[in-house]
């Protein structure tokens, strides 16, 4: 008896030692976490960020690592399950203790994750566009915020070329990314004068595939004044909404819809023919032509092929998202450089400022202050070849504004993250 | 396509007669600047009628076929640059970039050619036309319209022409002739006829002018009430005739078998894949007769969600009968192992499966009901299954054999009837109709490896309701829901009316619950 506890104790004691020894190997790399979901309803949108970050960690290593060390990639997969997101997270944090993470695509996964990061000083790059009203130290978005997307998108179909709108349908899934940018939306138009019976909100449930009657109160509706429609419906929702649109024989001219999720990924499995000549907001577009862009779609091609990532491979595409993961790791790469180590607080103080060549053409830059890129706006006609035609872009990049003026309880919020003092 | 023809030919026609000339700077300035400019030039240039050249520019402007330079423009056509002027073949540099017409520049464009179309000899173009300008009416044409009108012969045209112009004159800084408009505008009772009205109400400020709009508005929506009651009918038939189809297949497999298949959903999603692959092999070998697709496809994804069902049925299902928890775990997990193997074979993303010519638009009904072609179709698919799968049941030796089987068991093994085999033919039916059902939602959704998830709740709902074992009580259930769900929805939204309706659904059980239609007899206590 006595023999054996002894015996236990040695095999403990040797493998805690061993587990101690683990991480001082494992000291010659940085670790790069990627928190995506790679199955799941997720999974059509997140699993090619994934890659992304893969191609760019490869790319790196093939230029010799980062500080003289190699990048290695933690991926792990929370299944398109927010609260599985939180323990992924910590465990990335903890156990791999990653210098930093790239993931998230849903608002409420990026939710479940911020009080991982805030409480254990982790570093998240946020790559979707979002509804904005958050601003942490601990995370940079680089998609758009409501500024940097909707309100142009807005705008533009407001204006004579965009067809002069006087009525807004305002139509989206029902989860808090469309609630929070038709509140803000709603306030947007308030301010130009767009009176209540003018806009309609209407909700739809996840996966929603039935739009018969939303079609015909868009029929009904535009009947009253020159409509638009505002599309925040979730990826392939979409689908069946534009097709009932086109079997109702509302055309693109008539009653434009500009969507805020539907990007070359989510048209890949689309027959395109009803879609065309609707509108899409975002920053980047894979038609955009830019010397940037040509390397971005280049490595990207490259990749897919020489990794056989299901889809790309055959037909390689690039979106917004990939743009804002690809500019995102960018910084993080000068900014590791310029503060010479990944020590989190170091590398946030080192982000603020840093600019690189975006693929949309312009030079992003990262706000001194505010977590946000600087970004242009572009509006995109559906062509039928599941691409976008830009009719209208913004004159130069647009400071993002996380806090919405548009929201009443944001007066006085400043534009930086609120530093909590230490307990 | 026989359209464009026809004014290509009419273009040819009027090449001929001296006409109005489009010079280099006027096809530059069509192409090429801000839209605002572009239609400043497009507006000149059809102050008088557009000639042939600047018909034919403004056309392949309309088709997206133009490209330009920084000196040159450039009209495309099977890859080749014409000049648009002289209309020779002229080389395009590489250098040269599509024009990009955003929608205000289209509807001006179409606007364009339907005043080109106005001319032509054919009435059928000339209606046409008369639609297009009556879709956007702008004072600018009026002149031109004016004239067309003083010239029309035929009767039809001349009244759309008719029409068109009182909505021109609705704006007309004359008090009379825009009461006369609002006065006739009320018995046109379209969509478009109303917002011109509701627009020229909030600018109006004669106070007889304002009240014959207001009597005018009054009067259409009288007319449009119609087609938006008949609208909801429509869609409720349509949501319920997708209902029933969906759960067709399980009123057999849980209804009279009492298997709870999980899977089931996975079984239409084979069916969609199935038609997605008929899809493309009609693509690459028969692009002739691509149109006919669906047909084709009906039986393979009938075969193919058969086949599989029998597989599992033969290897899993069959050791489980009577166990309903352990099927329900075992099909759940079924289903698992489908949707991944799908997502290996195909991949994660939706497949696009595309809707034939015959099946894509709608038909005008009423000026703001249009029933799509791809929802009658669905509806009538639906009735078809439904009759064939009760004659299957109600007349052939197989449905006599699965009745026995269901209602008796052993008495039916025991007068010869090989009950393992007529199980496995009964389980492959309801997989096979399964099938029938994705290739029809294939129609009208998407196609993806989630595609039976978001139809399995509804399924089972629509059987549970309608009572188990019953047919009919499907039947019932799959139409109430669809009109129930859409008027709901359209009174409150589609989120709370699919919370009401699982409300509706949960009382209605717990008060009955054997369902609409309850089993009579011996069986229904077993």
């Amino acid at each position: 008896m006595q023999r054996r506890f002894a015996l236990k104790l040695t095999t403990a004691a040797l493998a805690a030692s061993g587990l101690l020894s683990l991480p001082a190997q494992a000291q010659d790399t940085i670790k790069v976490g990627v928190l995506h979901s790679l199955s799941g309803t997720m999974a059509i949108s997140e699993s090619v960020l994934k890659d992304t970050v893969l191609m760019m960690i490869a790319d790196q290593n093939a230029k010799g690592g980062l500080l003289g060390k190699k990048l290695e990639a933690v991926v792990v997969d929370p299944a398109s399950n927010w609260p599985l997101f939180a323990e992924k997270a910590r465990q990335l944090l903890t156990q791999d203790k990653v210098a930093v993470t790239f993931g998230c695509w849903t608002s409420v996964s990026r939710k479940s994750v911020l009080p991982v990061y805030e409480e254990l000083n982790g570093l998240l790059f946020y790559p979707v566009q979002y509804e904005g009203e958050e601003l942490s130290k601990n995370v940079f978005y680089t998609g758009a915020a409501p500024n940097q997307q909707a309100i142009p998108a807005v705008e533009y179909l407001m204006s004579k070329e965009g067809g002069g709108a006087k009525r807004w349908v305002l139509l989206g899934t029902d989860y808090v990314y469309p609630r929070t940018t038709n509140k803000i939306l709603r306030a947007f138009l308030k301010s130009k004068g767009v009176k209540d019976e003018d806009i309609v909100e209407t909700y739809t449930p996840f996966g929603h595939s039935d739009y018969q009657t939303i079609v015909a109160d868009i029929k009904k509706f535009s009947a009253g004044g020159k409509t638009a429609v505002v599309s925040t419906i979730n990826g392939d929702s979409n689908v069946p909404f534009y097709k009932e649109l086109g079997n109702a024989g509302l055309k693109a001219k008539d009653v434009p819809v500009v969507a805020f999720s539907v990007g070359e990924e989510e048209l890949r499995g689309v027959d395109t023919k009803p879609l065309v000549g609707h509108l899409a907001a975002w920053n980047y577009f894979m038609s955009i032509k830019s010397p940037a862009n040509t390397e971005f779609i280049k490595k990207w091609t490259d990749y897919a092929k020489a990794n056989n990532v299901p889809g790309h491979k055959d037909k390689p595409l690039t979106n917004d998202p990939m743009e804002a993961t690809y500019i995102g790791f960018n910084m993080w790469v000068q900014a590791v450089k310029k503060a010479g180590t990944t020590d989190v607080d170091k590398v946030i103080a080192a982000m603020g400022g840093q600019t690189f060549p975006a693929p949309s053409g312009i030079t992003s830059k990262m706000d001194e202050k505010n977590h946000h890129l600087w970004k242009s706006v572009f509006i995109g006609e559906i062509r039928a070849d599941g691409q976008f035609n830009v009719v209208w872009k913004t004159p130069g990049p647009v400071k993002a504004q996380p806090w919405s003026p548009f929201i009443p309880e944001n007066k006085g919020k400043k534009d930086e993250p609120v530093v909590q003092a230490k307990k | 396509m026989l359209i464009r023809w026809l004014l290509l030919l009419w273009a040819a026609l009027v090449l001929a007669a001296p006409a109005q000339a489009l010079t280099q700077a006027q096809a530059r300035a069509l192409a090429t600047g801000d839209t605002a400019s572009r239609i400043a030039a497009l507006n000149e240039l059809v102050v008088g009628v557009p000639d042939g050249q600047a018909a034919a520019l403004i056309q392949a402007l309309a088709d997206d076929a133009v490209k330009f330079t920084d000196t040159a423009v450039f009209v495309m056509k099977d890859g080749k640059g014409f000049d648009p002027v002289t209309g020779a073949e002229v080389p395009v540099p590489d250098a040269a970039e599509d024009v990009i017409n955003n929608n205000q520049m289209r509807s001006e464009l179409d606007a364009a050619l339907a005043l080109v179309k106005l001319q032509s000899p054919d009435a059928k173009l000339r209606l046409e036309a008369v639609k297009t300008l009556a879709s956007d009416p702008s004072e600018s044409k009026l002149p031109l319209v004016e004239k067309t009108y003083a010239a029309e012969q035929d009767a039809q045209v001349k009244e759309a022409l008719g029409n068109l112009l009182f909505a021109l004159q609705l704006s007309s800084p004359d008090t009379a002739k825009r009461l006369a408009a609002a006065e006739a505008l009320g018995s046109v009772g379209t969509p478009a006829t109303k917002l011109l009205l509701t627009e020229r109400a909030a600018v109006e400020t004669d106070p007889a002018v304002r009240s014959a709009i207001a009597a005018a508005i009054e009067q259409i929506d009288g007319r449009l009430a119609w087609g938006e009651r008949l609208g909801v009918v429509f869609t409720g038939i349509s949501l319920g005739s997708i209902l029933l189809l969906v759960a067709l297949g399980l009123a057999i497999t849980y209804g009279l078998m009492g298997v709870i298949n999980m899977a089931h959903g996975e079984l239409m999603m084979i069916g969609a894949y199935a038609t997605y692959v008929v899809q493309n092999i009609f693509r690459s070998y028969f692009p002739g007769a691509f149109d006919l697709y669906v047909l084709a496809a009906i039986p393979v994804s009938f075969l193919a969600a058969a086949l599989v069902g029998a597989v599992l049925e033969r290897s899993v299902i069959r050791w489980l009968y009577g166990r309903p928890l352990e099927t329900l775990l075992a099909t759940w997990g079924i289903s698992l192992i489908l949707m991944q193997a799908v997502r290996n074979l195909f991949g994660a993303q939706n497949v696009p499966v595309e809707n034939p010519a015959w099946l894509s638009g709608g038909m005008a009904v009423m000026s703001n009901l249009t029933l799509p072609y791809n929802r009658i179709a669905i509806i009538i698919f639906a009735m078809l299954v439904l009759a064939g799968v009760a004659a299957l049941i109600a007349y052939t030796r197989l449905g006599l054999f699965v009745r026995g089987v269901t209602q008796n068991r052993k008495m039916a093994a025991c007068v010869g009837v090989n009950t393992a085999r007529v199980d496995t033919y009964a389980f492959a039916l309801g997989s096979g109709i399964a099938g029938l059902a994705g290739c029809a939602l294939s129609q009208v959704g998407n196609v993806g490896p989630d595609l039976g998830q978001n139809y399995i709740v509804d399924s089972f709902m629509v059987v549970v309701l309608g009572g188990v074992g019953q047919l009919a009580g499907t039947v019932y259930a799959a139409l109430g829901l669809g009109v129930l769900n859409k008027l709901l929805e359209g009174w409150q939204g589609a989120v709370l009316a699919k919370i009401m309706v699982l409300v509706f659904i949960v009382i209605f059980i717990q008060k009955r619950p054997q369902g609409i239609f309850a089993m009579k007899g011996r069986s229904a206590e077993a």
